[in-house]
């Protein structure tokens, strides 16, 4: 049978809307109509047409789709089971050439998990030791993987926290010096491509498929990606952009904090996990209260949750952001139109005004607290049923035993 | 293993307002350990209760986990000791004063599942003392010998309000050791930690961790090993204990040479020391409880028990606890079918479930995980009620550590472990503000001079509040 997608309208009617791009509506309708938001405002300004599907959402919180800036959505199924894992390249510790998309499996289990709880939308990254690759924006909807992306890439993921040492000889140097090096030799390549298809240069410290694969990077045409902790790290990241004219992006910054002027001053965003304080070599000064301190200092902040089984637990990671000092609105922000801005989506992602996609979520209260269902999710403006393999087990055993 | 992709540290692993009530019930006695294997004192906790004025908190939310939750109620306490919990309390000149009002005071939080200090940060391998992974049957080894009071995460998991500790030895075991039971305070020494006359736990595990580590070690390799591997040393121990009861009857001869595996063995069988299964399956779980009908021990709790939803009504009947996750699940094949109802459904079933960390992260806020599996559980219909939730955090983790006539519950006669939280504990916006361990102030929130730091801490890592 032919699948006929028709023309839908529906029409979100009599909530508070929280639209993030502008100040609260309560009494708002919004207004999708073939996978994008064509309407937003108080539901006296807004027509709603005879054949649109009504969701009375009185008493309700929308919000645009949650987007978490970071995790391995449908690059990993079970953490220990090596054959599920599709997430990072063995050996190779330039692996710039490496994009995780084909990678991802629609399929994935946690799929359904995730954005039953209001995240419509996650970065996919690859993990690595130094360059480990191109990590994509997916949304968690969609039967293949090109209906699934949102931004390929959506930048280059660089290490230049404690893992990378090896890769650089054992010392942050050297994990700088050898950086340097096939960012030169991306360079020198891109100048020089015919000479290289002639083996007419010297050795390069990478394959032509890898320094190819930076260039845009080089350009600054795609953002790099620099996972750094350390304070020393972060001021590396910034040298590093500095040097290349990078657009940097810094995810981990647990000691951001203490030189977040200095990180707003570059104009470099930032990707945090607001709960994490437990101190290590990586991340002495690591505390609750960074992203709070970031925000406050001017720097544009995304959250997210690492954990991909539990990406959903973005929310009560922006809760606990707001707990250590982030205002609410900040912590909206921070899960929806921040990263959609760091990424390079706002034109189509990140907030709810007419022609964005309509990546919606109905909530019962207030998004970040424990008491609040998700009621309604839409992810390119189709109602995504509230089930998952964890409703059917639950469904399945609430009354024992079981009837298999 | 969990996937970190950013990662900054590497893991391993009903409700009425009631009358004031006065202490009228003596102090409760601990439960003492006895071993007919040993006649002298054996590494003796050193603990001793800090002095600190009588207090009264006034005009709070007192969430009592004894069914009652008391609007605009006083708490009294005194030498360690809750004195009067109500309406209208009572107190003497010297008390200090807490204006509760707009907060919430709840017994503190005990988690039965940590591995604070025996896997302590900064998470080297110096510090990496949680598994003797160099036998699948360890049950001589205990953790308190691995336990290092300086570990920087324990004044963090006081802050969030927790005040007794079971620290257990890992997983990569059979049978992996004592575990410690601990007063979450600093100190110098572990023996000032340890909770008087505690009875020590017995770190058992099942499933994929001994048979990973030790497959390609000499076994065991499959669950079938991992079974066989249980009973041979429990045979063992049975006959061990034989040998020690038969002479301890007369003390005629030479006594039987002592044997420290099979000492912690024996008095497992003797039923002093409590038995702590790791276990994720549910058909893995029935076997457990299996094997300790054969050997006549029991099993107290199954911790992580990923599927314990799926035999709810079994786990109730045997009276063992489940100490579970809210959300945990998906990082190894044994913990795929995890559910957010976990905990509720237990509840549903008559059993007594807990929410446990096994996380130096998640240590800090099991008052949030105690709301998202409440609410989890509320929302597919299960109506479990706020002073359920909180006995999942407090009394019935201190059942699980036999605990639960001395701490656990805001009763006259009880140990004063306290918190006040600056709003309702199960709302995400909540913090613990101030924490009394046995009466001390030992955090406040607003205060510097009640915030602890480890010797690991000073000249390394910012203090609350610095700017560097």
């Amino acid at each position: 049978m032919i699948a006929v997608l028709l023309a839908q309208t529906i029409a979100i009617i009599g909530g508070t809307v929280y639209p993030v791009a502008g100040p609260k509506v309560a009494n708002a309708t919004v207004l999708i109509r073939d996978g994008k938001v064509v309407a937003v405002g108080g539901s006296g300004s807004i027509t709603v047409p005879s054949d649109a599907t009504r969701i009375d959402a009185t008493g309700k919180w929308i919000t645009p789709g949650f987007i978490d800036g970071g995790g391995q959505m449908g690059l990993v199924e079970i953490g220990a089971v090596e054959g599920t894992r599709e997430g990072a390249l063995r050996g190779d510790s330039v692996a710039a050439a490496f994009n995780v998309a084909e990678g991802i499996n629609p399929a994935s289990t946690l799929i359904p998990v995730t954005r039953i709880e209001g995240i419509t939308t996650t970065l996919a990254t690859p993990g690595g030791t130094l360059i480990s690759g191109q990590a994509v924006l997916i949304d968690l909807d969609g039967p293949t993987i090109e209906r699934m992306l949102v931004k390929s890439p959506a930048g280059m993921v660089v290490y230049l926290n404690e893992q990378a040492k090896d890769a650089g000889g054992g010392s942050r140097a050297g994990v700088t010096e050898r950086l340097r090096r096939v960012f030169g030799d991306a360079l020198e390549y891109g100048r020089r491509k015919a000479e290289y298809s002639r083996a007419q240069m010297q050795a390069l410290s990478a394959g032509a498929a890898d320094l190819a694969a930076l260039l845009p990077v080089l350009r600054g045409a795609e953002p790099l990606i620099a996972v750094a902790n350390r304070q020393s790290d972060i001021a590396t990241a910034l040298r590093l952009a500095r040097e290349y004219k990078l657009e940097l992006i810094i995810a981990g910054a647990a000691e951001g904090w203490q030189m977040a002027a200095e990180i707003a001053r570059a104009g470099v965003p930032v990707l945090v996990q607001p709960l994490d304080n437990i101190p290590s070599y990586d991340a002495l000064g690591i505390r609750y209260e960074n992203a709070a301190l970031l925000a406050r200092a001017g720097v544009k902040v995304a959250l997210l949750e690492t954990d991909t089984h539990n990406s959903r637990n973005l929310r009560q990671q922006a809760g606990n952001a707001v707990s250590y000092g982030m205002t609410w609105e900040q912590a909206l922000r921070a899960v929806t139109l921040s990263p959609a801005e760091i990424f390079g989506v706002a034109d189509r992602y990140g907030s709810l005004e007419p022609g964005k996609v309509a990546n919606v979520v109905v909530w019962s209260g207030d998004p970040f607290e424990f008491t609040t269902a998700v009621e309604h999710v839409f992810i390119r403006g189709r109602e995504i049923p509230l089930v998952s393999r964890q409703t059917e087990l639950f469904e399945r055993y609430k009354k024992l035993p079981p009837s298999y | 293993m969990r996937q970190f992709l950013y990662p900054s540290l590497v893991l391993l692993v009903g409700c009425a307002a009631a009358g004031t009530r006065q202490a009228t019930a003596p102090t409760p006695q601990a439960a003492t350990a006895e071993s007919t294997s040993v006649m002298r004192p054996q590494y003796p906790s050193t603990y001793q209760r800090h002095p600190f004025r009588p207090v009264v908190i006034r005009n709070a939310t007192i969430m009592t986990a004894t069914g009652q939750e008391i609007p605009s109620g006083s708490l009294l306490f005194k030498d360690g000791r809750i004195v009067a919990v109500g309406a209208k309390v009572d107190a003497p000149a010297d008390a200090l004063v807490v204006d509760g009002t707009g907060k919430y005071v709840t017994p503190g939080l005990i988690d039965d599942h940590s591995h604070l200090g025996v896997y302590a940060a900064p998470g080297t391998d110096a510090e990496s003392d949680g598994n003797e992974a160099t036998n699948p049957v360890t049950a001589e080894v205990w953790a308190e010998h691995s336990f290092w009071p300086q570990d920087p995460q324990i004044p963090l998991a006081i802050a969030g309000g927790i005040t007794t500790i079971q620290a257990l030895p890992g997983s990569a075991n059979l049978i992996g050791g004592r575990s410690a039971i601990l007063k979450l305070i600093p100190a110098r020494t572990v023996q000032e930690m340890k909770f008087p006359g505690a009875r020590y736990g017995l770190k058992m595990a099942c499933g994929e961790n001994p048979k990973r580590v030790y497959g390609r070690r000499g076994g065991p390799s499959t669950r079938m090993g991992n079974m066989a591997g249980y009973r041979s040393a429990f045979a063992q121990a049975e006959a061990y204990r034989q040998r020690w009861d038969a002479w301890s009857k007369d003390h005629k001869g030479d006594p039987p040479e002592r044997n420290l595996r099979l000492e912690t063995l024996a008095e497992v069988l003797r039923g002093n020391i409590y038995v702590q299964t790791h276990c994720y399956r549910a058909d893995e779980m029935a076997q457990m409880e299996d094997l300790a009908h054969e050997f006549g021990f029991k099993i107290r709790s199954f911790h992580h028990a990923v599927e314990a939803y799926k035999i709810a009504d079994l786990l109730a009947r045997d009276s063992t606890s489940v100490s579970v996750w809210a959300d945990w699940w998906g990082f190894k094949e044994e913990a795929m079918d995890g559910v957010q109802q976990n905990a509720a459904l237990n509840q549903q079933a008559g059993g007594r479930p807990l929410l446990h960390s096994d996380s130096p992260s998640g240590i800090q806020r099991l008052n949030q995980e105690a709301a998202k599996a409440m609410y989890s559980g509320r929302r597919a219909g299960i109506a479990i009620t706020r002073d359920e939730a909180l006995r999942w955090i407090t009394v019935n983790p201190a059942w699980t550590l036999g605990l639960d006539s001395i701490v656990g519950t805001l009763e006259p006669g009880r140990m004063a472990d306290i918190v006040v939280w600056s709003g309702d504990p199960f709302s995400v916006y909540a913090k613990a503000v101030q924490v009394y361990n046995d009466g001390w102030l030992v955090y406040d929130r607003s205060d510097a001079a009640h915030q602890p730091r480890t010797d690991f801490e000073l000249g390394q890592v910012p203090a609350p509040g610095s700017d560097r």
